[in-house]
């Protein structure tokens, strides 16, 4: 079981912050397929949020065919989101600081590196839809 | 889908003063309802009409469809937890629960020992020595245990330490999932109403300014910056609720229910905050151009 929280200062609508949490657990191995979700109860007595917020979380993650709600049990994980490409992970970390190294050497400071970065990330995108 | 309160013109007068004047309001049931506003807007006005404890000298006022009066029926259908939460000090926490079964038909017994369990209240100590939180846990125990189809609450967690705050409003949530009761809460703690509140009323000077879903609220607001520009120039699926400018910038806050094109902007999403406090700006600000006419009239 996992537990809610909520961050009232950072713009992102407290349904959203739900989804996002448990999208996290799924990926992070926290969640299993037939784990069950803390009931809109549970969550609301908890958190102090409307129950209408959680509904609608769960009706997302539903939506997305991550949870299924059985009536009047509860909400249960249906799906995992644990990625086989995690291995990639390492190898693709090492070249990638390895390339932060150079940016330094070169004279970057963060914002430049960020900056750069966005930017070959929106033109591969940009490339990719054209 | 029906209105829990629907005031058509509603009025309130103390003498030569009115404390509210031709309100028209209509809110949904199945929400929990935030009621903002400055200070004088008539919320407390407004709620107190609602349960009946004031008589309108305007206008007329339905609450779950029926007039507001002292009438058993029509009272054990609203509870009401009013400014301050007063409770009788002199009473003890147990003498409050056998008094609210005496004169509510549907009094819920179990609901109210369970709560009170619940909430670790001593039933033999005096209210009057209850801390703030446990004083307003309690008032909100009796307006719950009526069973009521509507709970108004007027700031309720106004003078709660924070803790309290939280406490109270999570049995407050915990009794709308399990009820399905409809709510109307007065606030001007904007983080506690984004919290609870799936739906927004804006009263300023008695008028509502702003009022719906919260989502939908949220997403037909954009804030706009960039490059100076004047308002009368935006396009016109575009209403600037605010605008502010330097000699190079100009910001707006936008209702507009299409999606921002022009390049020139950057675009922000708007909290909830910041909306009620555009909505209430752009009020004063209409309010200080009439006053020159009020002026005349005397």
């Amino acid at each position: 079981m996992i537990e809610f929280h909520l961050d009232t200062h950072s713009g992102v609508a407290p349904y959203l912050q739900i989804v996002q949490q448990v999208r996290r657990a799924l990926r992070l191995g926290l969640l299993h397929e037939g784990d069950q979700l803390p009931t809109v109860k549970d969550v609301v007595a908890l958190v102090a949020i409307n129950p209408n917020t959680v509904l609608k979380a769960y009706r997302e993650l539903e939506h997305d065919g991550l949870v299924s709600a059985r009536p009047g049990v509860g909400t249960f994980v249906t799906k995992t989101l644990s990625d086989p490409s995690l291995a990639a992970h390492g190898p693709l970390r090492q070249d990638l600081q390895r390339w932060l190294t150079k940016a330094r050497m070169a004279g970057l400071d963060d914002e430049s590196i960020e900056a750069l970065f966005r930017d070959c990330f929106r033109a591969a995108l940009e490339r990719g839809i054209a | 889908m029906s209105a829990v309160l629907e005031a058509h013109g509603l009025g309130k007068r103390y003498g030569r003063t009115w404390a509210l004047s031709e309100c028209t309001v209509s809110i949904p049931s199945g929400h929990v309802v935030g009621l903002v506003g400055p200070n004088g807007a008539g919320k407390s006005t407004l709620l107190n009409l609602a349960v009946g404890l004031l008589k309108p000298s305007a206008g007329g006022l339905e609450v779950l469809g029926g007039r507001p009066t002292d009438e058993e029926g029509q009272l054990g259908r609203v509870g009401f937890v009013a400014q301050d939460t007063p409770t009788y000090t002199a009473l003890s926490v147990a003498d409050h629960l056998q008094m609210g079964a005496r004169t509510n038909p549907n009094w819920d017994r179990q609901v109210a020992d369970a709560r009170i369990a619940q909430l670790g209240l001593d039933p033999a100590q005096k209210s009057g020595k209850l801390s703030g939180g446990q004083r307003a846990q309690l008032a909100l125990t009796m307006a719950v245990a009526k069973r009521p189809e509507l709970l108004l609450l007027d700031e309720p967690v106004a003078s709660l330490d924070p803790l309290a705050r939280r406490e109270f409003l999570q049995v407050l949530m915990q009794t709308v999932a399990e009820d399905e009761v409809s709510v109307v809460l007065s606030s001007h703690l904007m983080a506690d109403l984004e919290r609870v509140c799936d739906y927004l009323v804006v009263l300023v000077a008695s008028r509502v300014q702003l009022a719906g879903p919260v989502d939908e609220l949220l997403a037909s607001h954009r804030r706009l910056i960039g490059p100076r520009r004047d308002p009368a120039t935006m396009p016109g699926n575009q209403t600037v609720i605010e605008s502010s400018h330097t000699d190079r910038q100009s910001t707006f806050m936008v209702q507009t229910e299409d999606p921002v094109l022009d390049p020139s902007w950057t675009v922000e999403d708007v909290g909830l905050e910041d909306l009620v406090l555009a909505y209430m700006g752009q009020a004063a600000a209409i309010a200080r151009q009439s006053r020159p006419m009020i002026g005349l009239v005397k």
